[in-house]
Formats: structure tokens, C-alpha cells, sequence
């Protein structure tokens, strides 16, 4: 039995990025029909493929129902109560960062993100969305050098209009799922990488989202090229204000890896997960896959999923090529009255196709935390192998976990192995640190690291710290 | 020699303890100190409140003290936090020392040690000046390198854990340690270096409660006192002998000391 009030305690710590930037924007009416959509894609100056594409997703999107398997219980979405479209208003054509509105950069200075030339992290590329629009990308010339594009998907529109084309809705298609569809018709920006062929990115990449707007949804839609024999490593963040409202983000991430290219997407969510009763916080229904189309290609998700009032993501992968291989390393922590619903598909589609799942949630307070997870072998998935390891840590006595996992195999000569496992953080292990001299709110957080050491283990360095650092926060105060 | 020692003051002062664990009493008015320089054994068959005792002292939340007061160095602790009473200088070996999956033994002991030495206002210690102070105290207790890349007691044997027990007595310096069945599940010479870690650790400073239900520990490190518990109580205590006789005689001797009081 665990001290109730200490427990409390533990969770308190203030949402640190729940500020709103004041600033003025270019917002378009509430609503979504076929004229909002048009209007989004003028603003944007898009050319008629992309143009159709949205209205063929929405046509799509009218016909669908919004799924309701995953146990998750919100109150309806009022598609129609959401703006689209919100954009800080800017001058027209920014050349240099020394144009962009410095309550912008002062918001990304304050989350921890400089952009300026003297301020900016030296290892890793950054771009910055900010609501509908993506703020500034550093680091460009020098990635130019390389031959990496990077910039937001915007901009890729209008410079590399045949790569959009040819890769945009080929790995998550417009008709995918609710949410997606959804994404298809209205997405705003996100970030756009090409890694050609046989370069290693000589740094890693990152997008920052920030949702500041209370009441317009967040549509990123991210697309990751890389070529036979190149690698990429790159990280995405989030933020958002605290409002007692719900924010829509549904965004759509696409990764497509060529022969003997990798990709490593790592995540470190922070949304804002709502107050202690529930009100407030970001829905976050988000469709994340990677296709590993070439022989020997791979693709590793790693996420830390800590924030929004809901959580409904599967970062997946299709195993095309040969010997492909797909991870999924996942920590989810849910907290108050959070609802967590995620997990991976690894689809087998090539021979000797291999896939890792790794999959931490840890549950306190009255939240709830599932995984869900499909390993599936194709009927040419000979020689095909999945691990699969799902572990639940509770604390305290009123929060949940669940596990389903979904094993669908056609192929005979093929391994699935799956463990699951679930703990709680004891008051014996608890009394036993303390007794050693570690103060209760460390002891919870060393046996919450410890517990996710295989997971951080896989983060880009700063990443790791960084997770270690956001478990402890947000945990402080759930565990007496 | 006796009278010598009592003229400096007691580490820990236990007056008349009771408590209990929901609603049980477990304890009903134990009294015993301990003076800088004295081992004290207690004995006493299972389920009599030794292991309780040793937990109330070292401040565990599932008891309630519904009477008495706990002393250390003169201040009473009874409303201090566990890790508290740790830093200031309470030892407890674990009966069953505890697993921690995924945490490393090292940065556990660190951590540790490092908040003992930031209460005695000593410097601490980065990971390198960790290692050199680790790697001499794992002498003590003849420990291998590689038991400090694992995870706190996980697969460890039951020596094993009773080792890395005294390893962080070793590190930590206590001004009294008590040390709960700390010989039991040991083959012989696990226990002789158990005994001799023991030994070297403390000194005339230090006080030591060996709580423990066989003389062979007691034969390595032979103690100023024994106590004989049973019902929560301390119903005798006696010099070294007594736990001899208690071994010739087994804990159905003691039932008559009840009858007696």
C-alpha cells in the first residue's frame, strides 16, 4: 500500500511550457467543407495534384466513421468547431531568420529551442512549426552541402513538387483511417527530408511542434525520403499551452527507406495532458509508418510518449525489402486522468524481415495505458522473425494497464515470440532506497528509469537525458 | 571495561517501544540501548518482533508507534523519514534484500553514499572518485567488479545479497548498523567473510545489533550482550553465554522466562 498523499504530491509538478504566445494570426473560419479546404490550399499556393488529393481524401474522410475500438473514452469531436487554418501573420516572403517575428523566436528560445545564428544548438538541424506553418529550419546551407533537403513540407511543395507527388500518401493513403484521412484533406506544414543516396545526414534532424492556439487542430504531416544506402537520424518534440479546452492534433507522419537505408524517427511528446480533473489537453490521434521498401533497409521508432489528454498512435512498419528490419521502442506514461492507447504494427511482407518491439507504459494515478500491437507475417515472410516485449509498471492503486497483442501469421517458417509483464513499484522497493538515503521522489524516479533503461537506451543522447528528466517531472508527486 | 564505555553517551535509545501494523500490536514495550563499541545480539523465534524492531528503527511506513520513543544520539527520531535516519547514520541489512530491475547496483551505491557524505558535509563523489572508493571497499567483502554492472540484487544469490548488504554498510559508514538475519541462507565461508566485513567496519565508535537465530555468527563476532525476544518483548537479557545456553536449549527454555514475568 502506497501513502495516498505523498502520492499526490508527487504528480503536482506545473506543465512548464503552458504559456500562450500573444500574437496576431491569420486565422480562417471555423468549420471544414470543401471551400475551407480550397481556401487552405490557395493560401498555401499548392499546385492542383495536391489540391486534389485533399479533396479526394475528404470526400473519403465524409464517408468514414471515427473508430472507437481503442479503449479510449472522450467526448465527441465537434469537427466543425475547429479552425483549420491558423497561421502567425508574417511578412510575405522571409528571406533570413532576423525577419521573423521575434515573439516567435522568444517562444522557441523560452521551450528551449533557440533558431537565431548565435544561439542555435550547435548538433542538430532544427524546424520549428508553429501552429499551421513552419517558423524557420536552421542549419539549411549546411545540409545543402550534403545534398539533404530539409525544410517544411510546404516549401517542399513548391521546390520539390515530383518528390511530393511521387511519395506523398503511398505509405499511410489518404483512405488509411479516420484520422488520417482527416490529415489528407486539411494538413498545414510539418517537415519534409530527402536524404540522398549513399549520404549520411551529418547531423541529426529535428522538428519542434507547438500548438498555440486554442481553439484551430494541429495537422502536421511529415515526409522522410531516404535513399538506397543513406541514414538519417531525427527527432520530433511537442508542446502545447494549457487551455481548458481540448485541441485536435492528427497528424501523419510517412517514412520511406530504400536499399540498405536507415531511418531512426525518436519522439519525445509533451502535449499538454490536461489538468488533474481531466479538463483540458491535447487529443492526439497521430498515424506514424515507415516503409522499409529496399533490401536490407531499416526503420527504428523510438518514442516517449508523456503528454496529452489522449494518446491513439501506432508507429509501424512495412517489411517490403529482404531483410528488412523494423523497430518500436516505446515508454508511455500516463498520469491523472490520461488515456494512452499505443503500440506498433510490423507488417512482414519480405523474407528474412526482422522486427523488435519494445514497450514500457507506466501507469499512476486514475489513468489508463494500453498497448496494442499486430505482428503479422506475409505468406513470403519466410524466415521472418519478430521479438516482441511489453511491460506495464503501475503505481498507486487506481491507474490501469492493458496489453493486446494481435499475432497474425501465414507463414509457417517464421518466429513470433512475445513476453509481457507487469509490475508494480512495491513500498518494500520504495523503503528499501529510501533506507539507503535516497529521498522518496528519486527513489520512484531511478525504478521509473530503471524500468525504462532498454527504451532510453535507443534515444539519441540529449533525447535520453531529456526523457529521463520529463519521467521525473511528471511524475513528481504520483507515488506516496 | 563495561563502566568505561557507559561514560560516553548512547547512539540509539529505544524506551519502551509498542507498535503495530494495522492495528496488530507487534511490539509491546521493548526497551534497549546501545552504547558507542557494543555489539548486541538479539534472538528469538520467528514471528517474536526482531524483524520489526529492526524496520521501526530504520523507520518503515507500515508500522505505527503507539508508544515509546526512538532515541539516535540523544534526538528522537520517531517522526523521521526513512532516508533521513539513513544519512544520519542508521543501518539496516536487509533479512531479504530487496531487487531493483534496471537499476544499476553502482549508481544505486553512489547515489547512496553520496547522500550519507552530503549530510556529514563531505565533498561528493563523481562517478571515477566513486570507483576508487568502491573498488577498496569490495576487498572487504571479497566482491567482484563486475556485481556493480548489474541491477540492485537482481539474480543475485542469496550470498550475494547479503554481501552487497555489507558492501553498503562498508560505503556508508553507519554510526549504528543493525543488521536483520544477516548470516542466514550463508554457507560457512560466505559467513566468515561476512563476519570479518563486519568486524572491520565497525569499531569503538560504532554500535551493531546482529539480530539472528544461530550462534555460528556469534561465534565470528561475539557480542557484549544477547536479548531473547518472544511476544514483542525483550523477556531476557544475558552476556555472550546466554546465546550459548539458548542453543543448548532451544527457545522452549525461554517460554518458562514468560511464566516467570
Amino acid at each position: 500500500m502506497v501513502n495516498e498523499n505523498l502520492v499526490k504530491d508527487v504528480v503536482k509538478e506545473p506543465y512548464k511550457y503552458g504559456f500562450v504566445t500573444d500574437i496576431e494570426t491569420d486565422k480562417i473560419e471555423k468549420g471544414l467543407n470543401e471551400d475551407i479546404i480550397k481556401l487552405i490550399s490557395q493560401k498555401k499556393e499548392e499546385p492542383k495534384f495536391l489540391l486534389d488529393f485533399r479533396l479526394k481524401a475528404f470526400k473519403k474522410w465524409k464517408k468514414m466513421k471515427e473508430p472507437d475500438w481503442a479503449t479510449l473514452g472522450y467526448k465527441k469531436i465537434d469537427y466543425q468547431d475547429i479552425i483549420y487554418y491558423s497561421a502567425p501573420k508574417q511578412k510575405e516572403k522571409i528571406s533570413s531568420l532576423d525577419e521573423v517575428d521575434p515573439k516567435l523566436l522568444e517562444t522557441f528560445d523560452k521551450l528551449g529551442i533557440p533558431l537565431t545564428e548565435q544561439k542555435k544548438l550547435t548538433n542538430v538541424a532544427v524546424d520549428a512549426v508553429f501552429d499551421s506553418v513552419s517558423i524557420a529550419t536552421t542549419f539549411r546551407e549546411e545540409l545543402a552541402e550534403h545534398g539533404v533537403i530539409f525544410c517544411s513540407i510546404s516549401e517542399a511543395v513548391k521546390n520539390h513538387a515530383d518528390l511530393i507527388e511521387k511519395y506523398l500518401g503511398t505509405v499511410v493513403p489518404a483512405s488509411d483511417n479516420y484520422f488520417a484521412a482527416l490529415n489528407s484533406a486539411v494538413f498545414s506544414d510539418g517537415s519534409f527530408v530527402y536524404i540522398p543516396k549513399g549520404v549520411t545526414c551529418p547531423m541529426d534532424l529535428s522538428s519542434y511542434f507547438r500548438i498555440n492556439s486554442g481553439d484551430s487542430g494541429q495537422f502536421e504531416r511529415t515526409l522522410i525520403i531516404a535513399e538506397e544506402s543513406s541514414s538519417v537520424s531525427y527527432l520530433e518534440g511537442c508542446t502545447a499551452p494549457m487551455f481548458d479546452t481540448n485541441t485536435l492534433h492528427a497528424a501523419v507522419v510517412e517514412l520511406v527507406a530504400l536499399d540498405d537505408a536507415s531511418i531512426k524517427y525518436s519522439t519525445v511528446q509533451n502535449w499538454y495532458a490536461g489538468d488533474e480533473e481531466g479538463i483540458g489537453g491535447i487529443f492526439n490521434f497521430v498515424t506514424k509508418r515507415g516503409k522499409c521498401l529496399g533490401k536490407r533497409s531499416k526503420i527504428s521508432w523510438s518514442q516517449v510518449e508523456t503528454g496529452s489528454a489522449i494518446t491513439w498512435k501506432y508507429p509501424s512498419c512495412l517489411l517490403l525489402g529482404e531483410e528488412s528490419v523494423g523497430e518500436f521502442y516505446s515508454v508511455a506514461l500516463t498520469n491523472n486522468l490520461q488515456q494512452a492507447d499505443t503500440g506498433t504494427k510490423m507488417i512482414h511482407i519480405g523474407p528474412k524481415t526482422k522486427s523488435t518491439i519494445v514497450s514500457k507504459g507506466i501507469s499512476a494515478g486514475k489513468s489508463k495505458n494500453s498497448y496494442r500491437g499486430l505482428v503479422k507475417m506475409g505468406t513470403k515472410a519466410t524466415g521472418s522473425r519478430n521479438y516482441s516485449q511489453c511491460d506495464s509498471m503501475l503505481i498507486g492503486d487506481q491507474a490501469s494497464a492493458n496489453t493486446f497483442p494481435y499475432i497474425k501469421s501465414q507463414q509457417p517458417n517464421s518466429e513470433i515470440e512475445h513476453e509481457a509483464s507487469t509490475c508494480r513499484i512495491s513500498e518494500d522497493q520504495l523503503f528499501y532506497l529510501q533506507s539507503r538515503g535516497i529521498e522518496f521522489e528519486e527513489a520512484v524516479s531511478m525504478m521509473v528509469s530503471g524500468f525504462c533503461r532498454d527504451v532510453f537506451n535507443q534515444l539519441p543522447m540529449e533525447f535520453a537525458a531529456e526523457a529521463d528528466k520529463l519521467l521525473a517531472l511528471k511524475l513528481e508527486g504520483s507515488v506516496g | 571495561m563495561q563502566s568505561q564505555m557507559k561514560e560516553s553517551d548512547p547512539i540509539l535509545e529505544v524506551e519502551n517501544l509498542s507498535a503495530s501494523t494495522d492495528n496488530l500490536p507487534i511490539l509491546k514495550g521493548v526497551s534497549l540501548t546501545v552504547y558507542p563499541g557494543e555489539i548486541h545480539a538479539i534472538m528469538g523465534r520467528n514471528g517474536c518482533g526482531k524483524s520489526t524492531l529492526s524496520k521501526i528503527i530504520a523507520g518503515h511506513p507500515s508500522y505505527n508507534i503507539t508508544n515509546g520513543d526512538i532515541k539516535f544520539l540523544g534526538e528522537n527520531i520517531n517522526s523521521l523519514e526513512p532516508e533521513e535516519r539513513s544519512q544520519s547514520g542508521i543501518f539496516l541489512g536487509f533479512q531479504y534484500p530487496i531487487e531493483i530491475p534496471g537499476v544499476s547496483n553502482l549508481e544505486f551505491l553512489r547515489v547512496s553514499t553520496n547522500a550519507r557524505r552530503k549530510f556529514l558535509n563531505k565533498e561528493e563523489l563523481d562517478t571515477f572518485d566513486f570507483e576508487e572508493l568502491v573498488k577498496e571497499k569490495l576487498e572487504i567483502v571479497k566482491m567482484d567488479h563486475a556485481f556493480l554492472s548489474r541491477s540492485v540484487n537482481q539474480g543475485f544469490s542469496g550470498g550475494e545479497k547479503k554481501r552487497n548488504e555489507i558492501l553498503q554498510m562498508a560505503l556508508l559508514e553507519p554510526k549504528i548498523a543493525i543488521l536483520d538475519e544477516t548470516d542466514s541462507g550463508l554457507d560457512i565461508d560466505a559467513l566468515r567473510i561476512v563476519a570479518s566485513g563486519i568486524k572491520k567496519i565497525s569499531n569503538a565508535q560504532t554500535g551493531i545489533i546482529l539480530i539472528t537465530h544461530y550462534q555460528r555468527l556469534l561465534d565470528e563476532i561475539k557480542p557484549n550482550y544477547v536479548h531473547v525476544m518472544s511476544d514483542g518483548q525483550i523477556i531476557k537479557t544475558g552476556e555472550s553465554d546466554l546465546a550459548l545456553e539458548l542453543e543448548e536449549k532451544g527457545y522452549e527454555w525461554t517460554d518458562n522466562f514468560i511464566k516467570e514475568t
